[in-house]
Parts: C-alpha cells; structure tokens; sequence
C-alpha cells in the first residue's frame, strides 16, 4: 500500500469562524443584535441578567437565550422574573455553543418581533472563548470571589470580550479584591475592553450596563 | 478542556478532505497544537482515540501532535522571547506591550492515507 501524505494547514476554528460571519450577516439583515455572555458558573450571569431586562424591558424587544449543559432552571428563572421570553438550550454535554448550536437556537426566537437577543453562554472560562457564536458583541461577567488576577490566567477569554462586568462588588470589602489592579489586568490583555463595576445584588452599576446596551442596540441597527 | 469539541471539528474536516481526494481509511491524522492553545494534547488524543474509532474512515487512525513553541514579540525592544518562561512581561526591556507571535494553534497539518 502506498502511503501519502495530504497537507491540510488548517485552523480547527476556521469553519467555526465562517458559520460565525454569516449568522451575524443574517442578523444585521433582521435588524437583531446578539449579545454573547459568558462567564465562570456562579459569577451572576442569571442575576445580572434579571436585573439588566427589567430595567430596558419597555425600551427593547428582547428576548433571551439560555444555555445550559442539561437544565432549564435559569430559563424558567428569567420568566417568572421579568416575563421576558427565554428558551432553553441544551450544548448535549459540550461545553461551549459554537455558530451551529447558536443558529439552532434562534430558531425558536421569533426574531422578526426582537431587536435584541442575549446568549447566556455555558458557565466556563476556556472553550467559550475559542468559538464565535455569531454574536455583534462577546461581554463577560468577573465575580469579586474569583479574584482580581483572573485575567492573567485566561487571557484569551479578556481578548475576546468588548465588555467585561465585574459583579458582586458588595462583597468586596470581604475579599482581597483591588478593582484597580483588577482593571490593570483586564487592560493588560486587552486595552479595548470597557469595564463595568457592578452589583447584581444591590443594583449598583446595573444602569449603565443597561444603558451601554441599549446605545449598542440603537447605534448597530442605524448603522 | 473542550477537547471533545475540538475533535468532531477535526473529524469534519478530515472527512471533507478524505471525499476530495477519494481517500477509503486515513492512517494518521498529523495536529499542530500550540504551547498555550486551550488544547491539552493528551485529553486531545484521549477524545480522538474514543470518537475516531466510531468511524470507518478513521478506524484505528492515530493523532500524532506537534507542539509549537510560544513567542512573544516585544513592542517596546523589538525583540524576540519565550512566552511560557517570560510571560507577559518582556524579559529583555520589562515593557508589557508585547504580543504572542506564535503558540495558540490548534490546526490541523496534515493526514496520512
Ligand atoms: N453577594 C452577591 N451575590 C450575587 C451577586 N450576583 C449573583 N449573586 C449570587 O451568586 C449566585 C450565582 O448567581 P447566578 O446568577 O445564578 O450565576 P450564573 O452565572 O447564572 O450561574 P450559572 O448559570 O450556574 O453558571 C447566586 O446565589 C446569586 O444570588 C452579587 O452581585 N452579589
Ligand atoms: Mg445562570
Ligand atoms: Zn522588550
């Protein structure tokens, strides 16, 4: 048997990435912005979110995405919360959703009566990061309790992230936590990124996460 | 930790290349995985060991790895360093405007059929 070599040279993402432009081509032409939300389980993405949709539900259409591993608690949360849509989406054990498993789910999004879609994404700091879901814009949530050097040690999540919202800020009195040096850090990796101090718990903040998404919304419909 | 993931990506792409080129069983599958890639080779070659054995084209097909070494290029010197030893910080001048060159691949190379 004769053996030959065939040269691939090729990203493993790449196809990920075309999947990824194209959604997003579609949603510009629906005139529905995707926002991608990722963070470690537990930083508050649910919480955040609760808070975030009753303060711009009557400004926006907007409905929400929930990704999940293999549960429906956080979609049936954000329901009976906010009375905002939200469907469920299980990855079938995988730990991130790429542009394929995105465009599944907004399948059953009504998106000629939305403007606006938020993707709770799996809870995890790693593989989110290496696949575009399609999504205008990929914010993140740092929780206090993790720690100020968490961008050190995932940077490529820090790269890839517009936004990045630092929750549970009333609790960092109890934790070696130095906002400062935390935004230093973030900068570091990525010197574009905006950063927002905020409280899902106390409200604190959630306002200008609010408003900076609804300016996004409004600036990328018009343009 | 997504390397699971990673593996039905290679396992479509394989499966493309093979159709184009009329291959019947792939041998080898050859990666070139970089330093500081999300990647952990060996979790790689554990979930491609599982997923490409449910194949007909891949049965029994081996992963075999190149590391790439990571480089970091320094804006403040104009140099050169070794990511993993030095990380962000230049090691020649100290500046922190410095940005990997080389070290997050995650492709595939080559096969062999
Ligand atoms: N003290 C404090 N607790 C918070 C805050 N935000 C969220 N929590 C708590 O943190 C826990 C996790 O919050 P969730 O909103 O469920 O976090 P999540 O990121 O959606 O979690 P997963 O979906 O499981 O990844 C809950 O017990 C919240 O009450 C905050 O700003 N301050
Ligand atoms: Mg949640
Ligand atoms: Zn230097």
């Amino acid at each position: 048997m004769k053996v030959k070599v065939i040269e691939i040279k090729k990203s493993v993402f790449a196809e990920n990435e075309k999947d990824a432009d194209a959604l997003r081509n579609e949603l510009k032409n629906k005139g529905v912005y995707l926002l991608n939300l990722m963070s470690s389980p537990g930083s508050g993405k649910t919480t955040t979110l609760i808070q975030t949709l009753n303060r711009i539900k009557d400004k926006v259409r907007v409905a929400v995405m929930e990704a999940d591993i293999d549960s429906d608690v956080d979609a049936v949360k954000i329901k009976e919360a906010t009375g905002v849509s939200s469907i469920q989406l299980h990855t079938g054990g995988m730990c991130h959703l790429d542009a394929e498993m995105t465009r599944q789910g907004l399948d059953n999004v009504a998106l000629a009566d939305v403007d606006l879609v938020v993707l709770e994404n799996v809870g995890n700091l790693v593989c989110p990061a290496e696949f575009d879901t399609g999504a205008v814009r990929n914010a993140m949530i740092l929780s206090v309790p993790e720690g100020d050097d968490k961008p050190l040690k995932y940077p490529l999540m820090f790269t890839v992230c517009d936004l990045v919202l630092i929750n549970k800020m009333d609790v960092a009195p109890y934790f070696d936590f130095d906002l400062e040096r935390c935004k230093n850090n973030i900068h570091q990796r990525n010197p574009k990124a905006k950063i927002i101090p905020i409280s899902a718990k106390t409200g604190e903040g959630v306002d200008a996460f609010a408003d900076w998404l609804l300016n996004e919304v409004h600036t990328w419909k018009n343009s | 930790m997504h390397e699971l993931g990673v593996v039905f990506y290679i396992i479509k792409d394989v499966k493309a290349v093979a159709e184009e080129n009329h291959v019947e069983h792939v041998s080898t599958v050859v990666m070139d995985i970089g330093e500081v890639s999300t990647v952990v080779p060996h979790l790689l070659t554990d979930c491609w060991r599982w997923a490409a054995d449910k194949e007909d084209l891949l049965k029994g097909c081996e992963m075999k790895i190149n590391t790439i070494p990571a480089v970091t290029w320094c804006d403040g010197c104009k140099k050169e360093y070794e990511t993993v030893k030095f990380g962000k910080t230049c090691p020649h001048c100290n500046s922190d405007n410095t940005w990997l060159i080389r070290g997050n691949e995650v492709e595939i190379n080559s096969i062999i059929v």
